[in-house]
């Protein structure tokens, strides 16, 4: 069952280079609207007292739980020693490195004093979940990438399962760490919750694996790289089951918020009354990101199709967005309880759901989240030895190849 | 050789340098004869010794005068030509003027007052003490900052 | 003054220049308005560190606050130099006055609401720097040194009492440092409690007549706010998260 499995960099080939200059340009839209927001003061975005973290954590939150999604697929193959995920190993460790980056750049850029990070790096304060996820984070890009260096040099191969297994024993930390930013909130009605941090691992599954789909499906066609159905189908079932997970998640943590009656307001007004935020739950995380990509992938027709998949994994990632979107801002929108059964005003927006105009900059700034990490996975992929020159049937599962 | 070449630009820079202007112009002190330590000292070493009391009056609450930035404004902030207060963006403060010539950029007064106390009618002055105060002073008082 | 770190442990040298705001030594207990007992509570020298022996606190009696009164909130303000820009949800608030209806039997109650000096300050727990801290004697402050800017605190806080700094400061006050990219909130007027003084909104309010709020030393027994609490006993709000907070209320109803 040996794996003759031979990596070679990508081409820079026109489509690839016109892609990445577009993504460029997304980039250097995003830094200039930094740029702007952190010239200008923070009011010239949506956000306010009330909506404190608005769209740049959206995009931030769901890169770097994505991160940790996408090592899984290498971690299947190391740690759950499935055959046929190994010659994804090496790109999938870079993704997640490239998704970490890229969410890390958004948060850091929408600081309010961005040019203190060497005060974020040199003083931690152990109590806050913060000071512990800087530590993570970074401690996941070294993980990561000695894991990756031990996958791709010859003489450290022999020890890359234990990079392996230390990888995915980081990875699932972190994922609780990024959950408990949110479950450790206790004042919100709608965080407040243990069960986030399990939440946000099974979502990491999802987004990570929905991201590294695009990504090598992308590069397979650029590069005119052969993508068998076999690892292809593979990923999709495996997506397809991250999703139902998600949603089963979604539907616990909605269920025993109804069983509180503290949360019972909550719950009614996110499931029916919120306006923006109830149409995102139910179009978009419900509808875009969930039953529309389950539908696809478990389609008998649909769910052979190249391009059909492709837009499931899609449609998977604006899912993830929408539902980091409903997370972090309906929970911030929604109004705080000061009283439990009274009834509160005031000229600081009491008792009153909160207001958020997302502005353009935020946005771009988001994109430009997303823009570093392709440009960083495509940057590895032509200049380390990332990508398979072909992923077909023969290759991923020689043994149970028809060939 | 090569030495002799620098000393002779330094030489040709120097008066130049007088007679443009570029050396701060560092405004006198309005009070006080001297600093709370000698000038040299000071010039060297102000930035230690606000940066030590500084953490030490924000976290334990020490409220010595000696090296708060506020008492350095108080003497050494100057008025202009008009009876205004410098402000600190121009080369004029006192700071600014040797942090312009030396080429450090500080962000104290990014949120520090910039201008002395008295420069303020709603300066930071307890009306009401915890161990009381006559009737008339508070009235009074209250009066002026209400006007 | 104690200086460990750094070598300017010689003594100050007072003949060289004198300082505004030497140590006041009125100290007396006496009636400066009517119904207004002040008792000796010896303000600490400005070359002492603060302790944990004192705990400041605010009491609020709800029932003498008025609907139409603002004197706390314009006082806090002004004395803080707190600027409008006419964008309601940005601009800070330090200091808001809340209204509050019980739905059942539809009496109202009005009353500021500001930071609420928390014994565990959730805010203080989640700040990644340590740039929220609690001080010995109670008073929640922001290190604006080490703030980032990250809002998390804002996030934790169950009051809202946190306001972010959406553009830059035009005029600073000399005891009230605040800028661009930093969080704030009510530091219950550090300086001038520090100084012996009492804060902002509790002079307007004694001043206006009203009389709502009592601050002082809620870990010394015989201060006045220790003995209205003995008397009349206080609520906090969110009491249910063992906060245990610094500034509490009576006849919220």
């Amino acid at each position: 069952m040996k794996n003759p499995v031979e990596y070679l960099e990508i081409e820079l080939n026109k489509s690839v280079l016109t892609f990445l200059g577009i993504v460029a340009a997304v980039l250097g839209a995003g830094l200039l609207s930094a740029l702007y927001m952190e010239h200008e003061g923070h009011w010239v975005t949506g956000m306010s007292n009330q909506i404190v973290w608005g769209l740049p954590h959206v995009f931030a939150v769901f890169l770097i739980v994505a991160a940790s999604g996408a090592l899984n697929i290498a971690s299947i193959g190391t740690v759950f020693d499935k055959y046929q995920y190994k010659p994804l190993g090496r790109l999938s460790a870079w993704i997640a490195m490239a998704l970490l980056v890229g969410g890390l750049m958004i948060l850091v850029l929408d600081l309010g004093r961005p040019d203190r990070l060497i005060v974020a790096a040199t003083k931690y304060n152990f109590k806050s979940i913060f000071a512990w996820n800087m530590i993570l984070y970074n401690g996941f890009l070294f993980f990561t990438g000695v894991y990756l260096w031990f996958m791709m040099d010859y003489k450290m191969y022999k020890h890359y399962p234990k990079a392996g297994f230390a990888a995915f024993v980081w990875r699932l930390i972190l994922t609780t760490g990024t959950g408990s930013i949110f479950g450790f909130i206790v004042a919100r009605t709608a965080y407040a919750s243990a069960l986030l941090a399990p939440m946000f691992i099974i979502m990491s599954f999802s987004y990570g694996l929905a991201f590294k789909m695009v990504m090598l499906k992308l590069a397979c066609r650029f590069d005119g790289r052969e993508l068998g159905e076999k690892i292809l189908f593979r990923l999709k079932n495996l997506l397809g089951t991250f999703v139902g997970a998600v949603l089963l998640m979604t539907i616990i943590h909605h269920l025993t918020n109804l069983y509180w009656a503290k949360a019972h307001d909550y719950e009614i007004w996110i499931l029916t009354s919120g306006g923006i935020y109830t149409a995102m739950f139910w179009i978009g995380q419900m509808g875009i990101g969930t039953l529309l990509p389950l539908a696809i992938f478990y389609h008998p027709t649909l769910g052979k199709n190249r391009n059909m998949i492709l837009l499931g994994a899609l449609l998977v990632i604006l899912g993830g967005l929408a539902q980091m979107y409903v997370t972090i801002i309906a929970g911030q929108a929604y109004p705080m309880p000061l009283f439990a059964d009274k009834i509160v005003s005031s000229s600081f927006f009491d008792g009153v759901v909160a207001e958020y105009h997302p502005s353009l900059p935020e946005f771009l700034l988001g994109l430009g989240g997303f823009a570093v990490t392709i440009l960083a996975t495509f940057v590895g992929m032509r200049v380390l030895r990332l990508l398979p020159s072909s992923l077909s049937d023969q290759v991923v599962d020689p043994a149970h190849s028809k060939d | 050789m090569r030495q002799g070449l620098i000393a002779l630009l330094i030489g040709l820079l120097l008066p130049l340098a007088a007679w443009s202007g570029v050396l701060p112009q560092i405004p006198e002190a309005r009070k006080g004869e001297s600093c709370v330590r000698p000038t040299d000292e000071m010039r060297k070493n102000h930035m230690k010794y606000i940066l030590h009391q500084r953490d030490e009056t924000v976290h334990e609450g020490y409220r010595n005068p000696q090296f708060s930035l506020v008492e350095c404004i108080n003497c050494h902030a100057t008025k202009d030509d008009k009876g205004e207060w410098v402000s600190v963006k121009t080369e004029k403060h006192f700071c600014n003027s040797c942090h312009t010539y030396a080429a450090v950029k500080i962000d104290c007064f990014q949120c520090h007052a910039d201008k002395p106390e008295e420069a303020y009618k709603q300066a930071n002055h307890p009306l009401i003490l915890r161990e009381g105060l006559s009737e008339d002073t508070i009235r009074n008082t209250l009066m002026e900052a209400r006007q | 003054m104690s200086c460990k770190s750094c070598d300017c442990n010689q003594p100050a040298q007072p003949e060289r220049r004198s300082f505004l705001g030497g140590s006041v030594s009125i100290i007396a207990s006496m009636t400066i308005l009517p119904g207004l007992v002040l008792h000796e509570v010896k303000a600490k020298p400005d070359d002492q560190r603060i302790s944990n022996k004192n705990r400041w606190g605010i009491l609020i009696d709800t029932r003498k606050c008025t609907t139409e009164c603002d004197a706390c909130v314009t006082a806090c303000h002004k004395k803080h130099g707190i600027e409008t820009h006419g964008r309601p949800d940005k601009d800070p608030q330090w200091i808001r006055k809340l209204k509050v209806e019980d739905p059942l039997t539809r009496k109202t109650s009005s009353f500021p609401i500001m930071c609420q000096h928390c014994e565990h300050p959730p805010c203080a727990d989640v700040c990644p720097t340590g740039a929220s801290f609690r001080r010995e004697d109670g008073i929640v402050l922001v290190d604006r040194h080490l703030c980032i800017g990250c809002r998390y605190c804002m996030m934790a806080c169950p009051y809202k009492a946190r306001s972010f700094v959406h553009e830059e400061t035009e005029n600073p006050l000399p005891h009230t440092p605040r800028g661009k990219g930093t969080v704030e909130a009510c530091n219950m007027c550090v300086y001038t409690v520090d100084k012996g003084g009492i804060p902002a909104c509790v002079e307007a309010c004694k001043l206006e007549g009203h009389q709502a709020m009592i601050f002082g030393d809620l870990n010394d027994p015989e201060s006045e706010i220790s003995q209205a609490l003995l008397r009349e006993g206080g609520q906090q709000i969110r009491e249910d998260l063992g906060l245990n907070t610094g500034v509490r209320y009576q006849g919220i109803n």
